[in-house]
């Protein structure tokens, strides 16, 4: 099993009134709510949790890619990724990821992929997803129906750009370049493990399969609810006579608080969890899903935006709904381990994504949550799938001597130099 | 009465209607779409022989990946009216449609002499921003769409079951087939360059606006006209963008004065 600390970066300051004040989170969230002085704070302080992951000995720090949002003050992920690699020593670095439809040439992605894997010592985990509409196509203006064809053209580019040896000419519909010589490269060979966050279109499964990637599945939904779509994902990897059905061919995004009982999780936790599903979900349905941005194929599978809820919708929905439901796992370290537990098994995923800050939750009781999880949860999850063992595809491998930060050498003294002569 | 029938062209075979007697005209649709009963055409063909193809994604036409920008959209009008065996054809275009309309005439202006342009896409005025039609939601077009708006919201909301699940479904098929489409010329600002090739226009040109036109204001109207030479502005009171469902009769009468 692998688990990954995640770090959706959430505002925390947005009003008790944002549902009644505001039609949207995403897209068209009022400038004015976004204090840049006190974001100097929230950022650090998000950076510092993400560190403090790795010292408790998660397997993997996670961060993503979202614009114009009010519950993800990380468009460039990267940028976050950069400032981690330096100071944490051993977490994979997943990046969940890179929109790679909107870099241009996305030879960049290629490039900063490769700077990460290089700083943090061949850490990286790179994601690649088309990105939501929301972001792809009403912040960053990409054609809806365009947009996947111009996501592989850029993915090609990508892994060409990484494995090859020497300069080649692209000559793309979106990209034209007549000199693809990524400088630096990555060190993980044949390049770093790659996982694609998904949504339960079917194009997805076999781009994921055909390539060895891992499917993840990012909902705020929960793992009761993820069934059906993860069942149809290992229907397909049946169908398609994959050679394993490995479950780190699977990664599952959940939001989980751990406390020392029931009743304290609900007293600690209620309120940023209920801030998290009234406030930051709150997204206009019409940015939802641009038309002709989803293929045809998988809206008759019935696979619709999370961010388009058809009835009612998430701020309806109480504590107790939202445990039970399954949407947040919540409660004592037992309660937690036994409910992980289902989900692993049911899911069939070898790829946890921990969603342990939630909403406007304060950094003193995220690490309480945090540390309980890792030390009284994560061990007795360990071996619950034992067919993980031994499958290294689709995680990173870093290299074994690896760089001290900090750790520069007495400045160059010529007076000294001299005496020794 | 106008008949289902199919013309064969490189990317796609598109399904058209056609019927009337008259001098021949091409009709392009908005992103709407059209229905076979369009009291426009059925306006139109009362005087005209009318060739109305569905592009592709739209009606019984399938989606055509090869096509992607408004170039190829273009070359698709041109080749469709090779297609239907026309020359010199009446070119009417309503919205999006008038948005591939004026193209055509720009590429080829001695190719054609008759051009009509409904309420079209294809120019940003910085102060008149025309309204993110991709984020409004079914209820909330009648009042962009309509200068009536309560006939135009019972127009629209006419058999929708929006609570049958397969019905909602095909809807969203629909909506996404047909607008996936629509968004490679107007997403996410419905110009691609128009403006500049606008003077090329040789044809005799009617331009036509309902006054209560909330989708693309009827500001554009005067912008068109200002960048087609000779070109005239009829504009139609009590209606709005939808001006084709609210007084087809005075689309008509407009293209008739291009005889």
């Amino acid at each position: 099993m692998k688990f990954t600390w995640f770090n959706l970066m959430p505002w925390p300051y947005l009003p008790d009134d944002f549902r009644e004040k505001n039609r949207s989170v995403w897209v068209d969230i009022d400038q004015r709510l976004f204090d840049p002085v006190k974001s100097h704070e929230v950022y650090n302080t998000y950076m510092d949790l993400l560190e403090y992951a790795d010292t408790l000995g998660f397997d993997g720090i996670g961060v993503n890619e979202h614009h114009q949002n009010g519950y993800g003050i990380m468009p460039s992920p990267n940028i976050i990724a950069a400032g981690l690699a330096r100071r944490t020593k051993n977490a994979a670095l997943v990046v969940l990821g890179n929109s790679i439809a909107l870099y241009n040439p996305p030879v960049r992605v290629a490039e900063e992929f490769a700077m990460l894997d290089c700083i943090s010592g061949g850490r990286l985990v790179a994601g690649f997803p088309v990105g939501t509409s929301m972001d792809t196509n009403y912040c960053y203006g990409q054609i809806p129906a365009l947009t996947r064809e111009k996501y592989a053209e850029a993915h090609e580019l990508i892994i060409r750009a990484w494995t090859e040896r020497d300069p080649f000419a692209f000559n793309g519909r979106y990209n034209k370049l007549r000199h693809v010589n990524i400088w630096p490269r990555p060190i993980q060979q044949p390049h770093p493990p790659v996982h694609i966050p998904g949504g339960g279109s079917l194009e997805t499964y076999d781009f994921c399969i055909d390539n060895s990637y891992s499917y993840s599945y990012l909902s705020f939904s929960g793992y009761l609810r993820a069934k059906h779509l993860m069942q149809g994902y290992w229907d397909r990897v049946a169908a398609r006579n994959t050679p394993d059905a490995s479950p780190y061919r699977a990664g599952f995004a959940q939001t989980i608080c751990v406390a020392d009982s029931d009743e304290e999780a609900e007293r600690l936790y209620s309120e940023h969890v209920l801030y998290f599903y009234n406030r930051c979900l709150h997204v206009y349905p019409g940015f939802a899903d641009a038309p002709g941005y989803r293929t045809i194929k998988t809206i008759q599978s019935g696979a619709l935006s999370q961010y388009a809820p058809p009835r009612g919708s998430f701020a309806k929905l109480t504590w107790k709904d939202l445990v039970e439901g399954g949407h947040v796992i919540a409660g004592s370290p037992e309660t937690v381990r036994h409910r992980m537990e289902d989900l692993i098994k049911g899911l069939i995923v070898g790829n946890i994504f921990c969603l342990m800050h939630v909403g406007n939750m304060p950094a003193d009781k995220c690490m309480y949550s945090t540390r309980l999880f890792a030390e009284k949860v994560m061990p007795k999850l360990r071996g619950v799938l034992p067919e993980c063992e031994g499958d290294g595809r689709f995680w990173c491998h870093p290299i074994a001597t690896r760089a001290t930060p900090g750790s520069l050498p007495r400045p160059y003294e010529p007076a000294r130099i001299a005496e020794t002569v | 009465m106008l008949d289902l029938k199919t013309a064969p062209t490189r990317h796609a075979d598109v399904r058209y209607l056609e019927g009337g007697a008259g001098d021949p005209l091409v009709y392009f649709h908005g992103a709407g779409g059209m229905t076979p009963d369009d009291p426009l055409l059925v306006a139109l063909a009362e005087n005209h022989h009318v060739f109305a193809p569905y592009l592709p994604g739209y009606g019984e036409t399938e989606d055509c990946p090869a096509l992607r920008d408004m170039l190829d959209y273009t070359l698709l009008g041109w080749d469709l009216v090779r297609a239907f065996g026309l020359t010199d054809p009446i070119l009417v275009g309503h919205s999006m449609g008038g948005m591939i309309a004026a193209e055509m005439a720009a590429v080829a202006p001695n190719d054609v002499s008759r051009l009509a342009l409904i309420a079209p896409a294809g120019l940003w005025l910085e102060d008149h921003p025309i309204p993110d039609m991709f984020t409004l939601l079914p209820y909330e077009l009648p009042a962009y769409l309509f200068h009536d708006v309560e006939a135009g919201t019972k127009l629209l909301t006419a058999g929708l079951k929006l609570d049958d699940p397969q019905f909602l479904q095909d809807y969203l098929v629909r909506n996404a087939r047909q607008l996936g489409m629509a968004g490679k010329l107007l997403f996410p600002i419905p110009e691609r360059g128009l403006a500049q090739r606008l003077y090329r226009i040789t044809s005799r040109t009617v331009i036509v606006w309902g006054e209560s036109d909330r989708m693309i204001p009827p500001v554009y109207g005067p912008a068109f006209e200002a960048g087609i030479a000779g070109a005239r502005l009829v504009n139609i009171p009590e209606a709005g963008h939808m001006v084709t469902l609210e007084n087809p009769a005075a689309i008509a009468e407009a293209v008739a004065s291009l005889a």
